[in-house]
């Protein structure tokens, strides 16, 4: 049986769609909130900021985080910015313009009426984080400063430092730290949803784990949301925190939440490569240095093997024998092209052999020109912290020698599938921040994803969810001794017991670094009908090794790190396959996804809208079946579709 | 490169702990602290022991969760960095490198080298925060706040709740996270409005979860991996004493 | 608010703040007076001695001296047990000093404690020979000396080396012990930020360095008059 989706979208026009909806639906009364529990699973800007807002409305909240604290959740590590089209800069922008960026920044494969959304409370975003006390930085009035960011032409970014994400999140933590106090929001920390429970067709509650003591608990309630943040951990190496995993999401869509456009990851292009096999994690430098930076790779192969054999260094080689390629392939826009295109680039060099390091995967960042323009002070003043946090990580000063960058998993744009409530598939159960698939499309913009959580959670679900609760006020407290509570203890149990019991050869961290193999090589930044038809073949079998042969040590009832690693493991070997599933179906390129068989005469990304203008809903069939797909239409009413080009 | 690792070995919370030792061979020097222990966790694993417990996520110097004592250092040897940042280039090969978990009483270890910091969040629960409402906010520009206010505001939010100030202070004394909350919040106006209240709060809040005195040592900006200020202490201590005298 | 100042660690800081800066200032004080004993014949000092012997404000500023050092040696051991306490009962195994991180800082009771032991060793040569004798009624202390020769005393205490070597241990002790105490007074009320911090970390080396030298002179001095036996 089929998905019926139903997007809920409002009708009429654009810009009245939010303000008509919020007219229309119901909303709960005071007296009537307290009686009703909602969780939320995750803690980054999306959760907190949800949990908060819902608790000063008067529900009982109950969040949940795997971390030790609230704070831990990774949108701390965002550095860059916030976007909002306030138009402080008196530079044209509006409410138009930054959806018509982020539309377009995502190749249109997202729905209109979110995005215009996303772009009208982006505003009311700022005013709150302002109010909480977020040190944004100021200019010399003390009023608010802004820079730029990729995919826009007006500057609307808001910041804190390089630390923004940070601050954001301390925001919203502080928020729910003030909730907490107040009584109406309870804190679960170290504890992890395994499962959700299911029952007449509703959302009812979680099974999670206490990490500490390994107990196996039942939570109930009336609505659960999930905001546990994006899956780039199924690559192994990421720039995702080291416990970001899609487990929440992955039970939800096992349980018959439709996931949507799994296949859409976002591959930044300026990371620090890897370095030999034992690597556990990539770091990001920030996308402003492809500002003053440029990018390149030798023309001679003989110089790429001396670089290689270290008896030439990168400032030995002359002007004339640097390729700067993405000068000389994208005359127009040059080291600054976005990340999609950047990052198919470098990798094009490197698999014609002119990776610059001992991997092959690696091209030079260099900063020679613009320190002989600028000065080292001016560089060193725009760009210090960066630099020397590479000089940290690679022994290597970025002020002699070029940095080494390569392209690495940063984010995925793909999610659980919800209406414009925010609501899965599955009633009673909501999604949202990188969680869900809405508002990025095919390819995200710098600067947007933060302003995507805390709309989903401060501006958006508090006033959805009353629509759905609305029906709710009836009901009494969710017990949680009924057989579906039952049935999926038992079978979050069972998976442990089993995971404990293979006593394999191999660690969890061993197959899950093969999965990420198979996942880069073949469904990473260029995918092909061959490369995903062997995925889908690799990652299946690598699933039955690991149900045979992983060794997973220590005890279910204790602090048990390997356990919770083989239990997200599980999922992100199935979620792979998912991913490869949907790349193969997506018979174009667009985004971040790339078909090798789909691009033009000059190699660029092709859409084909005829045939691909709908979000791909997947929905679970059961193990080793073949999941389902239903499509959503995405109807462009209000935008032209057009062919990205960055040439001139 | 080769190293001896003299390890905190704790069952859990109730149980008595000790010093284990392990070998660690053909380390590269790019290679982070962090990924050490992961190769040394996925050896103990295929002999089917239990791999060392620390705590670490976003392995980029800013979750705060990496706390590890090494050689006697809050997140180890270098300067204002987290334990993640910390790369074995910086120790001799062949050294012997004692790793500790946090040791402070209000930081109780769970398991190994994972202690427990919900203290840290008690205290903020108790006020550290504005208390505006979602929705109830002005514009963004209708408060103007000097550039300098601004960043020293900044100055003290980057604090990361490691840790590491409780964690190294011989009094295990929490002013400095509790000053860079406080101080952060006290320089802005929106801060301000309720900030003898905050102070008043989040010290009570210390003092009650068991956190030492502060005698001045400095030793926690030494060890902060964000460099924050003691000055931010001296902060605290105004708005505190204000706010006492006041009533 | 009368309770916050043992109830609250800020309160406790504030105590030891207050009594600390008191102490400074009457050590200041005494330093002064005791540089007086190096001008002239002596007859000078007598007369401050005689302005503080046995009268009524000279004991009402001996027991509120006494009080302070009192509340500040009683807030201290009351500080530190709680400090240890605090810190838990398994100590590091390898622990290392901070850089810019001040010796004297981490051991604060310690030199605290050679203080008071000098203390009573300089109330045993002094007090107890000067304002106790005359407390007592009595015209002279068991050195023969009458209680309001002061400067007598000090030149017969100053010429055993034993007693120079304790007593210049002592201001060492004080030297150390004011080296972080003065600055970290101002830090706790509150009274620093990081342009001040330096400063007051340099005016604390001053006072400190001032209070030691004057006293230590004194002792010096006497001692090596002792040596050349008044002929220079």
């Amino acid at each position: 049986m089929a998905f019926k989706l139903d997007s809920k979208i409002p009708a009429g026009e654009l810009s009245q769609k939010w303000s008509n909806h919020k007219a229309a639906i119901k909303v709960v009364s005071p007296a009537n909130k307290r009686k009703l529990d909602i969780i939320v699973v995750g803690t980054g800007l999306g959760g907190a900021s949800a949990a908060a807002s819902l608790g000063e409305l008067g529900y009982n909240v109950k969040i949940f985080c795997i971390q030790d604290s609230p704070r831990r959740a990774h949108s701390i590590a965002a550095q860059g910015g916030i976007n909002a089209a306030k138009n402080y800069q008196n530079d044209n922008d509006s409410v138009y313009r930054l959806f018509y960026d982020t539309i377009k920044g995502g190749d249109y494969r997202a729905r209109e009426a979110n995005v215009y959304r996303l772009a009208e409370v982006s505003n009311l975003i700022i005013d709150q984080c302002v109010a909480q006390g977020v040190p944004f930085a100021r200019e010399y009035g003390g009023l608010l400063a802004n820079r730029s960011f990729g995919g826009a032409q007006v500057s609307r970014t808001f910041y804190a430092r390089g630390q923004t994400g940070q601050q954001l999140l301390l925001g919203a933590y502080a928020a729910l730290n003030k909730e907490i106090h107040n009584g109406s929001v309870k804190s679960y920390t170290r504890h992890e949803m395994l499962d959700i429970v299911i029952e007449d067709g509703e959302a009812k509650g979680i099974i999670a784990r206490n990490l500490v003591t390994g107990e196996i608990e039942r939570h109930g309630a009336h609505a659960v949301v999930i905001a546990t943040g994006g899956y780039g951990n199924v690559f192994f190496l990421s720039t995702n925190a080291m416990a970001s995993n899609g487990s929440a999401a992955f039970q939800c869509y096992r349980k018959g939440a439709g996931f949507a456009n799994p296949c859409f990851t976002q591959i930044h292009p300026t990371c620090i490569p890897v370095h030999g096999t034992q690597q556990s994690k990539l770091t990001l430098m920030s996308e402003s240095l492809r500002n003053d930076g440029r990018i390149w790779v030798p023309k001679k192969m003989e110089d790429v093997e001396a670089l290689r054999k270290g008896t030439k260094m990168p400032s030995d080689i002359a002007e004339q024998d640097r390729d700067y390629y993405l000068e000389r392939r994208y005359p127009a826009f040059g080291n600054l092209v976005p990340r999609d295109v950047a990052s198919r680039a470098a990798k094009e060099r490197c698999d014609a052999g002119y990776g610059v390091n001992e991997t092959g995967l690696a091209v030079f960042l260099d900063f020679k020109t613009a320190i002989e323009r600028l000065g080292k002070e001016v560089i060193e003043k725009r760009y210090g912290n960066l630099f020397d946090m590479y000089k940290e990580i690679t022994d290597v000063n970025p002020y002699e020698q070029p940095m080494q960058i390569f392209p690495a998993v940063h984010y995925t744009m793909g999610g659980i599938w919800v209406d414009y409530n925010l609501m899965t598939t599955i009633p009673g159960l909501y999604a949202i921040g990188e969680a869900n698939f809405s508002d990025h499309g095919a390819n995200r913009l710098g600067a947007s994803a933060l302003m995507q959580g805390l709309a989903d959670g401060y501006f958006v679900l508090p006033y959805t969810i009353g629509d759905y609760l609305a029906k709710k006020i009836q009901a009494p407290k969710v017990s949680t001794a009924t057989p579906a509570f039952d049935e999926a203890e038992k079978a979050v149990k069972d998976k442990i017991n089993k995971l404990l019991s293979i006593n394999g050869s191999r660690s969890v961290d061993d197959i899950h670094r093969q999965l990420g193999l198979i996942m880069w090589d073949n469904v990473g930044m260029a995918r092909t009908k061959e490369s995903l038809e062997k995925a889908i073949v690799e990652i299946a079998a690598l699933r039955k090794e690991f149900w045979k042969n992983v060794k997973v040590v220590g005890t279910a009832d204790s602090f048990n790190v390997e356990l919770e690693k083989a239990l997200r493991l599980a999922d992100f070997l199935e979620l792979g396959e998912l991913m490869a599933r949907d790349a193969l179906n997506r018979e174009e390129s667009c985004g971040g996804h790339f078909r090798s068989e789909h691009q033009t005469e000059e190699g660029e990304a092709l859409r084909h809208d005829d045939k691909f203008a709908y979000a791909a809903v997947w929905e679970y069939k059961g193990e080793d079946v073949e999941p389902e797909l239903t499509k959503e239409d995405l109807v462009y009413e209000f935008t032209h579709r057009a062919q990205r080009n960055y040439k001139d | 490169m080769n190293f001896t690792l003299k390890i905190w070995r704790q069952k859990d919370a109730h149980s008595k702990g000790e010093f284990k030792e392990y070998k660690v061979s053909d380390i590269s020097s790019d290679t982070s602290f962090l990924e050490m222990l992961d190769i040394l966790n996925n050896d103990l694993v295929h002999k089917g022991e239990e791999p060392v417990a620390f705590d670490h996520d976003c392995r980029e110097g800013i979750c705060g969760m990496c706390s590890l004592h090494i050689d006697g250092h809050a997140h180890g040897p270098s300067q204002a960095v987290t334990t993640c940042q910390i790369y074995m280039r910086q120790f001799k090969d062949g050294a012997t490198i004692t790793v500790e978990p946090w040791r402070s009483a209000a930081f109780p270890v769970i398991k190994d080298l994972v202690v427990n910091r919900g203290a840290y969040d008690q205290i903020l629960q108790a006020g550290g925060y504005v208390s505006v409402r979602t929705n109830s906010v002005p514009d963004g520009n209708a408060i103007p706040i000097p550039q300098a206010d601004a960043e020293e505001s900044m100055d003290a939010a980057a604090c990361v709740g490691c840790g590491a100030c409780a964690a190294t202070c011989k009094n295990g004394s929490a002013m400095l996270f509790v000053a860079a909350r406080v101080s952060s919040l006290a320089k802005l106006p929106q801060g301000r409005v309720e900030g003898a209240r905050r102070a008043k709060a989040m010290v009570a809040k210390m003092d009650e979860l068991g956190f030492g005195n502060c005698t001045n040592t400095g030793a926690c900006q030494a060890e902060c991996p964000k460099g924050i200020s003691i000055a931010h202490i001296a902060r605290l201590n105004r708005e505190f004493l204000a706010a006492k005298f006041e009533d | 608010m009368g309770c916050f100042l043992t109830n609250s660690s800020l309160g406790r800081k504030l105590v030891m703040s207050i009594s600390g800066c008191f102490l400074v200032l009457f050590l200041l004080f005494h330093m002064a007076m005791n540089v007086v004993a190096l001008i002239g014949d002596g007859s000078a000092y007598n007369m401050i001695c005689g302005f503080l012997g046995a009268n009524w404000y000279a004991l009402v500023g001996t027991a509120v001296l006494a009080l302070g050092v009192l509340v500040h040696f009683a807030y201290a051991f009351w500080l530190t047990w709680q400090n240890r306490k605090a810190r838990g009962n398994v100590r590091y195994a390898v622990t290392v000093t901070e850089k810019g991180v001040d010796w004297a800082s981490k051991n604060m009771l310690l030199l605290g404690i050679i203080v008071i032991l000098g203390l009573l060793l300089h109330l045993t040569h002094f007090w107890s020979k000067m304002m106790l004798v005359e407390l007592m009624g009595q015209h002279a202390n068991d050195l023969g000396l009458a209680p309001t020769d002061g400067a007598a005393l000090i030149k017969y205490t100053f010429s055993k080396w034993y007693n120079v070597v304790l007593y210049l241990v002592w201001f060492a002790a004080l030297w150390l012990h004011l080296n972080h105490g003065v600055w970290s007074m101002f830090q706790t009320v509150g009274w620093a930020n990081d342009t001040w911090l330096p400063r007051l970390k340099c005016i604390a080396k001053l006072v400190s360095g001032l209070i030691f030298l004057g006293f230590a002179v004194v002792a010096v001095v006497f001692y090596a008059k002792s040596l050349c036996c008044g002929c220079c």
